[in-house]
């Protein structure tokens, strides 16, 4: 960082607000790496050196969607009987798949937009990875609908206007979750401009090869031409933060649909006006325990202990403490007012879940779920990062879980009983769910998919947010300096397209020589992209 | 509220127009203030909320208050042109639970065996004895399955016959939690294999079944115009399942019974299944072997 400053006019720099860092600084040769130096190089280190358990998780976590597909393909030719379904167990796994895979990318929209909004600034090195998970989980959410389909062929016609009918909830489901796709990509390219210019210059610089060159043409196309003016600054801010009001009203909406796909019937234990409520908090929780298993495995994984503390883990985990005792207060609320109605379907869908044939799943629920991330965290002992990721492990399969059993026992609840006889004369019986080997591969791999997908993610764009976290920081700084660091803007300029250089700090696109202290504290990784 | 936050209040609400600041109006369209906006936005939300819920709602409920006064008048029951309503009547009183009817359906729509179009509930009366009730497709007037299915594969002929059409249903299986009747199958494997029809596969005639779709009972759509009842109806040796017409007003059994179908319904205080779901079905069961009655259900 000291070669390049020696390169220009003290006296430029003194006036010019769009200059790196003030000159005061710069010029101290004691002085560690600056802070944003070392955001840009751990914020590419992922892309630019390949971690050495790349390909091996690649291949392990490829072998797993393998091994999905093949069972898709066997429930293409056997039908969906194969997947342990029959006419009493009408949804199941599949069902409870969409709406745990949909529900998980709601992290992003916590962390990313409401965080935002609240202006808390602890958030910012989190943001990227939130906002990655929520893009990568929805679509995998989005892909159960094709298990899920009997006729799995025919999915175009959901999407053929002329087939339309309003009146179905399945129908708003297939508007509110794509019209949130594409709120959830639009947020997470957003905050990506001023990365991928900051970028681009990264890639240029060190060893060229056809899959770098490949990467800096894309990023220099979709940073287009951002030369972090103050203008673009704003309108980028300005834009962000009205996606971020967007998003939120647009996740509520989806699983507040999705539910509706369930509680428009009239069947006990999915007619619940509570289902809604009880969807989106299920959701929120569900996502950000995943944010904090995705945050924690990309901190040890790729290095960013010096940025993401135990104490963001801590908090988030707070975060999910507090949804997952509004969860479980909605969980009491809908079991014990159903509990209530004494009509013959609903009393024998709470006895059953409670106490009957599925109270294995509700109560490992209500352990690992409910009750255990609150003993985590009421502790102080065991508030640790390690504490914290265990958690939120537990609260992922125990959400999953609990959606089989709001998804299964409804479904699988006998309706037509003697009318006339005693009411605990059934005309039939319950159904009973099989779990094959079919749809566990294919649930297995679409989990699978998560993690492949993210490592692909956090290999191709910068994992912080770099831009963001240097604003943050020159925040923090001049609220720490105001006389020394008010009149500079430390925000680097970059120059877009094939113009001057105007500070050595852009000089990538022409490969010009870097001072060896630039790349002194970039470990030397073993490939590149 | 005092006079003071009364005052404070009213300037609030109507800023005062002075000689350097335009009147915020609402009609001019250029000074609408953000407030205003996102009220005037909500409150239209919300009148179409309520209108979409309170449309439905007064459908449903005149629905319900028609559905009766059609019935003691015998004629004109739905108001449509179509010169059939077709029903059905079940003697509970003589069935005895052979399931005839069952085989002799999946025999005539090449159904697997657990595709019980036409299902015999063993039940058991007050008194503790069993007794039978065949269940087939209902034929709701207002079915649930018809709304949800997100490609319009259910629908309602003017005839009162709920089908589906397999070559448009994707398999959602929403219709399937609709129903409250459980009468729906779905087709989880290859179907039977059928020889080659004389018809189309069509909803009226829905054989073979296809793979991934929905079937149910479709009380033999396509023998209708032609004069024969259903199969259900012609195999059961207890005469216990009339197809009927509301039109015309008469119901034929298998066994060679031919009754006046509201004499029938009203004598025997017919009953229908589950009511309070607001389906009004359009299969009437007759009671018998000691039954109670209780709410679940609704004298004709």
């Amino acid at each position: 960082m000291s070669s390049h400053v020696e390169s220009l006019g003290s006296a430029q720099r003194a006036w010019d607000p769009r200059i790196l860092e003030p000159v005061e600084e710069l010029t101290d040769a004691e002085e560690p790496p600056p802070a944003i130096e070392m955001i840009r190089s751990a914020a590419m280190r992922p892309v630019l050196f390949r971690p050495k358990w790349f390909w091996p998780a690649v291949g392990v976590l490829s072998a797993l969607l393998a091994l999905g597909f093949a069972a898709w393909v066997v429930q293409l030719r056997t039908g969906l009987g194969s997947a342990g379904y029959s006419d009493q167990a009408f949804w199941a796994i599949y069902e409870a798949n969409l709406v745990t895979f949909i529900g998980v990318s709601y992290g992003g929209a916590v962390v990313s937009a409401i965080l935002r909004i609240t202006k808390t600034t602890w958030r910012a090195p989190l943001t990227r990875i939130a906002e990655a998970t929520a893009l990568v989980t929805l679509p995998i959410g989005m892909l159960f609908i094709i298990p899920h389909l009997g006729s799995s062929w025919k999915l175009w016609e959901l999407i053929w206007p002329p087939y339309w009918n309003l009146s179905s909830p399945i129908l708003w489901d297939f508007f509110a979750v794509s019209t949130y796709l594409l709120a959830t990509c639009v947020f997470f390219y957003l905050p990506l401009v001023a990365d991928l210019a900051i970028g681009a210059e990264r890639l240029a610089q060190g060893a060229s090869s056809p899959g770098r060159k490949l990467l800096y043409r894309a990023y220099r196309l979709l940073a287009g031409r951002y030369d972090g003016s103050l203008s673009q600054r704003r309108l980028l801010a300005g834009a962000i933060g009205l996606v971020a009001i967007m998003v939120i009203p647009m996740a509520v909406s989806v699983h507040s649909v999705l539910s509706f796909a369930f509680a428009s019937s009239s069947r006990p234990g999915y007619l619940e006006t509570i289902f809604p409520v009880y969807f989106v908090v299920a959701a929120l929780y569900s996502g950000v325990a995943l944010v904090v298993v995705v945050v924690a495995a990309a901190r040890r994984l790729f290095h960013l202990e010096a940025f993401i503390e135990r104490r963001h883990l801590v908090r988030l985990g707070f975060i999910m403490v507090a949804l997952g005792a509004a969860y479980l207060y909605l969980t009491f609320t809908e079991y014990l007012v159903d509990s209530y109605s004494n009509t013959t379907g609903n009393a024998a869908w709470v006895y059953q879940t409670i106490l009957g044939r599925y109270w294995m799943p509700f109560w490992f629920y209500f352990v690992a779920g409910g009750v255990v991330p609150i003993l985590v965290f009421m502790f102080r002992r065991t508030r640790t990062a390690t504490g914290v990721v265990t958690a939120a492990t537990l609260v992922l399969a125990a959400m999953w879980v609990k959606r089989l059993v709001i998804v299964i026992p409804p479904a699988t609840e006998p309706l037509v009983r003697s009318p006339f006889g005693p009411t605990g004369a059934l005309g039939l019986g319950w159904g009973t769910y099989h779990f094959t080997w079919v749809s566990i591969s294919i649930t297995v791999a679409m989990a699978a998919a998560i993690p492949l997908l993210l490592l692909i993610v956090f290999r191709l764009v910068p994992i912080l947010p770099v831009a963001e976290m240097e604003e943050l920081a020159a925040a923090a700084e001049r609220a720490a300096a105001p006389t020394a660091a008010a009149a500079a803007v430390p925000v680097a300029r970059l120059h877009a397209g094939n113009g001057a250089p105007v500070g050595a700090a852009d000089h990538a696109g022409n490969g010009a020589p870097v001072g060896a202290a630039d790349h002194a504290e970039v470990p030397r990784g073993d490939g590149d992209a | 509220m005092s006079a003071d936050e009364q005052e404070q209040d009213e300037t609030d609400r109507a800023p005062i127009p002075s000689a350097h600041q335009q009147p915020v109006t609402v009609t001019t369209g250029k000074h609408v203030s953000r407030r205003r906006f996102l009220g005037a936005a909500a409150s239209g939300v919300g009148l179409a909320a309520v209108g979409s819920v309170s449309g439905a709602l007064i459908s449903r409920s005149a629905r319900s208050q028609a559905a009766p006064a059609r019935k003691a008048t015998g004629s004109a029951v739905t108001g449509s042109s179509a010169t059939h309503q077709w029903a059905m009547v079940i003697d509970l009183r003589n069935c005895n639970g052979c399931k005839l009817c069952t085989t002799a359906c999946q025999r005539y729509h090449y159904l697997h065996q657990d595709q019980t179009w036409i299902h015999v509930f063993t039940m058991q009366s007050a008194s503790g004895e069993p007794y039978f009730m065949p269940r087939p497709c209902m034929m709701c007037e207002d079915p649930p399955c018809v709304p949800v299915c997100p490609v319009s594969a259910n629908f309602r002929t003017d005839e009162g016959l709920v089908l589906v059409t397999q070559q448009r249903c994707v398999g959602t299986r929403i219709c399937m939690n609709a129903c409250p009747y459980q009468a729906r199958y779905f087709n989880w494997s290859a179907p039977v294999p059928a020889p080659r029809q004389p018809f189309p596969q069509e909803p009226a005639w829905p054989v073979p079944q296809v793979e991934g779709t929905v079937g149910k009972c479709v009380s033999c759509a396509a023998m209708l115009p032609s004069g024969r009842i259903p199969e259900c109806a012609s195999y059961c040796p207890m005469g216990v399942i009339y197809m009927g017409d509301l039109e015309s007003d008469v119901a034929v059994n298998g066994i060679g019974n031919s009754v006046t179908l509201s004499k029938f319904l009203t004598e025997n205080t017919a009953v229908r299944f589950k009511t309070t779901f607001g389906t009004h079905p359009r299969v009437w069961y007759i009671t018998g072997h000691g039954q109670t009655l209780d709410m679940d259900k609704e004298v004709a």
